[in-house]
């Protein structure tokens, strides 16, 4: 069997090589505003991944800067994609989508509207596994064009994906060959950052270290930012090196409504409250005015849904504490 | 409220979600490895984890292993699958593991699932550009299929559910019977091992690789369980009875591992 969906992205290691090339590997400072960074780094049909798991660890800044400043055509890595899909859907921000997994909200259920995108036709998908993607991203970090791999075989997953069946030369056994993916751009949301790009990242990992090696331009908004000895002091720390990164933003509170392992839960109220509004165009659309569109930045989101007050909630709802004045025990 | 007949006076004592979680817990043996999703798998393994495998290690496919789980988590890659965990890796390194072979059980679920256990999480019809309703896609399930020993499906038994032919392929049971896992280059050995429903538990026919009810839950009839299946099912000579969830499970679900009742005071339907 011979997958027959496209492949959206280069897959030739060497037009990579050079590219990889030109990134300028000084310790540099490279801070700038949400704004400039997608403005700079992220153009109209540029291919897209997001770093985290779909609700945890989202750089949600970012996906609604891309959103306000209209980017169009983008193809996407739906790897697993939830509420990062929700928000560029909502833009109508991407066409195409290496679909791994899509349009849900894991146990929250399905938003409507969001589902309504794909099955318009406006959205050219090839089908993957989470497993899938993630060795797309390895077989890229490696500078390989492919990676093989035993799912996928067998299925209309397979059918509809762009991978070949290949045989092992060693033991004769069939495989997938998966193509590297190497993103135009990756967006990453972290605990701690200097200013150079290096990253501490706390929790589960998803596959983000492969995915800012696999990536031409990586942006990062980063919870804090820290100075430079406190990788030097504790090198385990680097997560991500400087060199892989082109740009910095500090966006604290920056993945809510998502959740931040080891600073704050997801607000499943707000993402209940944007699940719900998809019921119908009427609401979707007064939804997103109020939310996304009508507000000038991620400062005035996070204002709009409570603000400190509904962070210091967030944070005691992951620390499992019980919130002040509710008493202790 | 009061029941003449005693079957449903004892039926009455549990919902059925309790029971789809006391039944997919048994199955889990200590010192065997599980990758949970959110819902009744979880639920299922921190009940097998308390009461019968306490060793049981439980494997999140984002990277979350062995958490001493505080509470239901939302997503499968929340903190609360990290919680007090061994490790918290990378989605890749878990899905080496799995390709390794080291996952023994793994829980999926599906819109659809057909005679021989593939499943279909991708859509509904069969033409791929126009799906009449699009779901979320594989997303780890096929891997977990494909490579995990021994796959268990829980889920709501319907004929629209049991469907003789999926509408999309998304995760390979015994695809079309003996010998084909192998032939696609599947892993010899791993597949498809129970279906547990808010009807019966099924399983597979050794030799055919067809479905085949092998007990049915306390109160329900055969029959129930062929009208709400669209496709010919096998029936295990002889057919048991599914234990009903004990005291002890269900004061252990209910006090210990389910208390804000996320999942079993959902419907089984």
């Amino acid at each position: 069997m011979e997958g027959q969906g496209r492949i959206f992205t280069e897959v030739d290691p060497d037009l990579l090589r050079g590219c990889f090339r030109s990134k300028s590997k000084k310790l540099t400072n490279k801070v700038t505003s949400v704004k400039e960074a997608v403005q700079i780094h992220l153009h109209d049909g540029d291919y897209l991944a997001v770093g985290g798991f779909g609700g945890v660890r989202i750089p949600t800044a970012l996906l609604h800067e891309i959103v306000r400043q209209g980017r169009k055509g983008l193809g996407f890595a739906g790897h697993p994609a939830t509420h990062d899909c929700e928000i560029l859907a909502a833009g109508k921000c991407f066409d195409r989508c290496d679909a791994a997994y899509i349009i849900g909200l894991e146990a929250r259920g399905i938003p409507k509207m969001t589902r309504k995108y794909f099955e318009s036709g406006a959205v050219e998908c090839t089908e993957w596994t989470n497993a899938a993607l993630s060795w797309r991203l390895r077989a890229a970090a490696m500078g390989v064009s492919f990676i093989p791999a035993r799912s996928m075989l067998g299925t209309d997953t397979e059918l509809h994906s762009a991978a070949k069946e290949i045989i092992c030369p060693f033991t004769g056994k069939k495989y997938l060959a998966l193509p590297a993916l190497f993103p135009d751009v990756a967006i990453i949301h972290v605990h701690e950052a200097d200013i150079n790009g290096n990253c501490h990242i706390r929790g589960i990992l998803v596959s983000d270290q492969d995915l800012a090696r696999a990536s031409k331009r990586v942006i990062i908004s980063a919870e804090r930012l820290v100075p430079i000895d406190f990788f030097r002091d504790d090198q385990e720390k680097t997560t991500i090196p400087y060199y892989l990164v082109d740009a910095v933003v500090e966006v604290p509170f920056g993945s809510y409504p998502g959740n931040m392992p080891y600073e704050y839960y997801s607000d499943e109220e707000h993402l209940q409250e944007w699940l719900t509004a998809e019921e119908s165009p009427e609401t979707y659309q007064a939804f997103l005015d109020k939310y996304l569109f009508g507000i000038r930045d991620f400062d005035a989101y996070l204002e709009l849904c409570g603000g400190t007050h509904r962070m210091s909630q967030l944070r005691d709802l992951e620390y499992l504490r019980k919130p002040e004045g509710e008493g202790a025990d | 409220m009061a029941y003449d007949d005693p079957l449903k006076a004892r039926k009455a004592k549990y919902n059925g979600m309790e029971l789809l979680v006391c039944v997919a817990s048994r199955y889990l043996e200590d010192g065997a490895s599980v990758s949970v999703g959110t819902g009744v798998p979880v639920a299922a393994a921190m009940l097998a984890q308390k009461l019968y495998a306490p060793n049981l290690l439980v494997i999140f496919e984002a990277g979350g292993i062995a958490p001493l789980l505080p509470t239901m988590p939302i997503s499968v890659g929340d903190s609360r699958t990290t919680h007090r965990a061994i490790q918290a890796t990378s989605m890749t390194e878990v899905m080496d593991t799995l390709s390794r072979g080291l996952v023994d059980y793994c829980f999926l679920g599906g819109a659809q699932i057909d005679l021989y256990g593939n499943l279909n999480s991708t859509q509904v019809g069969t033409d791929y550009r126009k799906p009449k309703v699009r779901f979320p896609g594989s997303g780890g399930a096929n891997d977990f299929g494909s490579l995990a020993w021994r796959t268990m499906v829980v889920t709501p038994q319907s004929a629209r559910r049991f469907v003789p032919k999926v509408d999309f392929l998304t995760t390979p049971g015994y695809l079309d019977g003996p010998g084909s896992r192998e032939r696609a280059g599947l892993p010899p050995g791993a597949g498809p091992y129970k279906v547990i429903t808010n009807l019966a538990v099924l399983g597979y026919h050794p030799e055919s690789k067809r479905m085949m009810v092998e007990s049915i839950h306390p109160g329900v009839t055969l029959e129930e369980v062929r009208v709400n299946t669209g496709f010919e099912l096998l029936v295990k000579d002889p057919l048991g009875t599914t234990d009903p969830p004990s005291e002890d499970e269900l004061r252990v679900l209910r006090e210990e591992v389910d208390p804000l009742k996320l999942v079993i005071g959902r419907e089984a339907k």
